[in-house]
């Protein structure tokens, strides 16, 4: 092994054996280890003991409405793409006690809940998932207020990226910009290369602490031939991408067709059953439930993901402002593509596929952009092609 | 993020379904009074039952007296309407933007308010007859449902009386024993005494009225850059987090409640967004 | 003193009008004053006359046994009070009830229909004064009956 300074940037090799001692390492500094495993049918993220609890052998095969997990034979670690869960279920959990409330003598008071401090180290966050996570970064951290719960629980994150060596069938990161290598937000990238008598990773050294943790492991400086092995693979996932989405002009397209009749087909398949949200890896909004013990003395706020696909989403006195699907679909896409970008300088949607792939009616947001933009909404009304008004 | 302990000082019964509550921080809370612009609303959590947005209708000039004043509509505010002198509720704020007093310097007023839509705009009369040199001519439109809904009855009486502010006040429908003007109050847009060319507007109420009072007022070809409106929807933190409030690409908890028309005219002629 | 010229072009009603139609219209005008609790006319009354309001303000009214009076709407300075001398069969509908000491000028509709028939322009100026008066009551009535400040209309 040569000895090499690592600095940010610097690409090594991590030979396969050695990805346990990567788990190790982390867990010596005190991290909690979560990465994807196999549950019920699917590759989900967890809490993980070794590596050992990853997918080896797994893939998947995703399509509008389907996912279905297969096994594969070349014991590949990282073999598959996004599935039902993304990072938000630990960076921004699904329900969290933000105070308790303890009333005597008609008065109250209030008792913070102290941000979370449990060091998380996050291993094979895809590139399209560390968008979402900057995605989320700018929605809790660089507005005009900071969610102090989320910020600790950022600041205690440790990120292994993985640069994803395959594509699934709902996959669009290449349209999307957000894929499919890892360009930053990451402490280690690494590049899974499966060659007939090796089956090594390219690690990519992306913070001082990513360093830090990689110079305790086993590793060598990358030679020229690994490091374009990795680039391939790379190269080789950005051409196979399930999707794609044409995103020129794609604010001022949706801010010009609130009234497309394509609304009018769309809600007229979905179940606004709110998968696509909670499968979102940048769906980030709550509320919250006030709940009280039986004497009516303690009480409690928990904030918990929501849904702009309920009908209470939008509730004022008096009824619900999107009362139909057609206005909630059209609101969540809308928000994902064209409002987000004003709200926050970035697009919501960073081509993951997890929303076409767990709409149980296989809705399909690059299809539903695709509609619009084919046949965009005349200012006027559409021409009937009538010149004597009978239609 | 977390509601401050207030303790009640007052309550009034303002109508019947809307009442006005007087808060003071509770002993104990070392921290001073928020000061806050108006039009920016505060949550108000009644214990264990939740918390509703509020807009703050006190004078800004006395933050330590802090005015709510709230119809009783739903779980929460009928909550806070059980509460009475001594008890506490708890408050988070003030949130949101103001009404462009800055930007009115010098130049007159119009004040449009349908029904509890005066509460927000009533810290505006405060500052405006406190700094009564900096402004022009400034008038208060005020319509309402029946002459029992009309909130502040007495202030307005007093304001009426004064010669520096004119205020014209129209119910819906009235008993032949009402001496006042019944009818819409978009009608007194045309006569009132301002020059639109130069006036500021701030409209708040429901929607359907401010769009109303809106068409009136560029009828007189003010300019829609001067309109103000406040704006209500769902509201859950208050502070951009929890996406309930979403307006097209504004968040009304934040970028608003108050905007200038301008910026929302598109948005309110999209329905269900 | 106003003459009575003066004071017909002064009103809003008749803004931009003419000098020479004014001329026309003021040998059907006269000049009124009513008192608090007086009827300038009442329902189901022949429709003669219509009032350009100078001051006070007039109530219109309907009338149900069992509910009373309902006002549906104040009048006041430079409003007009009356549109049923231009439609047959020239009654009035509801009530016109003054509200506080009330000066106006009363136009003879009679005479005004005769004058409009033997001139056209002149009745095509009063019709588009009425017609745009029509309409924003009608825009009025419709804000009134969406009863917006109610949660539940």
């Amino acid at each position: 092994m040569t000895e090499i300074a690592l600095t940010v940037g610097t690409h090594s090799v991590l030979e396969r054996a050695s990805l346990d001692k990567l788990f190790a390492a982390l867990s010596k500094r005190g991290f909690r280890l979560v990465g994807p495993t196999v549950r019920d049918g699917a590759i989900v993220y967890d809490e993980l003991k070794s590596a050992a609890d990853l997918p080896v052998g797994w893939t998947d095969e995703q399509k509008g409405g389907t996912y279905r997990l297969k096994s594969r034979n070349d014991g590949a670690v990282f073999g598959y793409t996004a599935g039902p869960h993304s990072w938000k279920k630990f960076l921004h959990p699904p329900a969290v006690r933000l105070w308790q409330a303890d009333r005597a003598d008609g008065a109250f008071e209030i008792k913070e809940e102290k941000p979370d401090a449990q060091k998380t180290a996050f291993i094979g966050v895809r590139s399209c998932d560390l968008h979402a996570i900057a995605v989320q970064d700018k929605v809790f951290l660089n507005g005009r207020y900071l969610d102090p719960y989320y910020q600790a629980r950022r600041e205690n994150s440790f990120i292994a990226a993985i640069n994803c060596s395959q594509a699934g069938g709902t996959c669009f990161c290449v349209s999307m910009g957000t894929g499919p290598k890892a360009a930053s937000g990451f402490d280690l990238a690494l590049t899974e290369i499966r060659e007939q008598e090796r089956h090594y990773f390219v690690a990519e050294v992306g913070t001082e602490l990513g360093a830090e943790i990689l110079a305790e492991l086993p590793h060598r400086e990358v030679e020229g031939h690994e490091k374009a092995a990795a680039d391939e693979t790379v190269a080789k996932t950005a051409q196979a991408m399930g999707r794609q989405m044409d995103t020129t002009n794609i604010k001022e397209l949706l801010y010009q067709n609130y009234e497309h009749p394509r609304w009018d087909q769309v809600a007229g398949r979905c179940l606004t059953c709110a998968n696509c949200t909670m499968v979102c890896p940048t769906c980030f909004c709550t509320t919250v439930e006030d709940v009280t013990d039986l004497k009516g003395e303690h009480a409690e706020r928990w904030q918990k993901w929501d849904s702009c696909f309920t009908r209470d989403f939008s509730y004022i006195h008096g009824g619900s402002i999107r009362a139909t699907p057609k206005t909630r679909y059209r609101q969540w896409m809308t928000h994902k593509l064209a409002t987000w970008i004003d709200q926050f300088g970035t697009s919501g949607c960073v081509g993951c596929g997890r929303c076409i792939t767990w709409c149980p009616v296989g809705i399909d947001i690059t299809e539903e952009v695709r509609a619009i933009r084919e046949a965009p909404q005349s200012p006027k009304g559409s021409p009937t092609g009538d010149k004597h008004g009978n239609t | 993020m977390v509601p401050r302990p207030h303790t009640v000082r007052r309550v009034w019964q303002e109508t019947h379904d809307t009442f006005t509550l007087e808060l003071a921080p509770a002993a104990g809370d070392g921290a001073a009074p928020s000061s806050f612009a108006p039009g920016q609303f505060n949550m108000l959590y009644a214990f264990g039952v939740g918390e509703a947005a509020i807009s703050i209708s006190g004078d800004p000039a006395r933050p330590e007296r802090l005015v709510h004043t709230i119809r009783a509509v739903g779980a929460t505010t009928k909550a806070l309407a059980r509460l009475r002198r001594g008890d506490t509720v708890g408050i988070r704020g003030p949130f949101g933007s103001q009404w462009p007093l800055g930007e009115a310097a010098g130049r007159d007023i119009v004040i449009i308010a349908g029904g509890i839509g005066l509460a927000p705009l009533r810290p505006v009369v405060y500052h405006v007859l406190q700094n009564r040199q900096n402004y022009g001519n400034v008038v208060l439109l005020y319509g309402a449902r029946s002459p029992g809904d009309l909130l502040y009855a007495k202030e307005l009486e007093q304001w009426r009386g004064r010669f520096d502010l004119e205020v014209q006040v129209a119910v819906d429908r009235a008993p032949a024993t009402w001496r006042g003007t019944v009818g819409v109050v978009t009608n007194f847009i045309p006569r009132a005494r301002f020059d639109p060319s130069e006036a500021v507007a701030m409209i708040c109420g429901p929607e359907i009225m401010m769009r109303f009072a809106v068409q009136g007022i560029e009828e007189l070809e003010m300019k829609s850059e001067s309109i103000y409106i406040s704006m209500e929807r769902n509201m859950k933190c208050a502070v951009g987090f929890c996406g309930h409030c979403q307006f097209g690409p504004a968040f009304i908890c934040k970028d608003g409640p108050v905007f200038s028309y301008e910026s929302v005219r598109a948005l309110l002629n999209i329905r269900g967004i | 003193m106003e003459t009575l010229e003066r004071i017909l072009a002064a009103h809003p009603f008749f803004s931009g009008m003419e000098e020479r139609y004014i001329q026309l219209l003021v040998g059907c005008a006269s000049n009124v004053r009513f008192d608090a609790g007086q009827y300038i006319f009442r329902a189901e009354e022949e429709a003669n006359l219509f009032y350009l309001i100078r001051q006070g303000k007039v109530a219109l009214e309907a009338f149900g046994p069992e509910r009373g009076p309902i006002v549906i709407l104040t009048l006041e300075q430079g409003d007009v009070l009356g549109w049923s001398w231009l439609i047959p069969p020239h009654r009035y509908k509801f009530d016109a009830r003054v509200v506080e000491f009330t000066r106006a000028i009363a136009l003879d509709g009679t005479c005004l229909r005769k004058k409009s028939e033997e001139n056209h322009d002149l009745g095509y100026e009063f019709m588009k004064r009425f017609s745009q008066l029509m309409a924003r009551a009608l825009q009025a009535t419709r804000l009134q009956l969406l009863n917006v400040y109610e949660l539940n209309p």
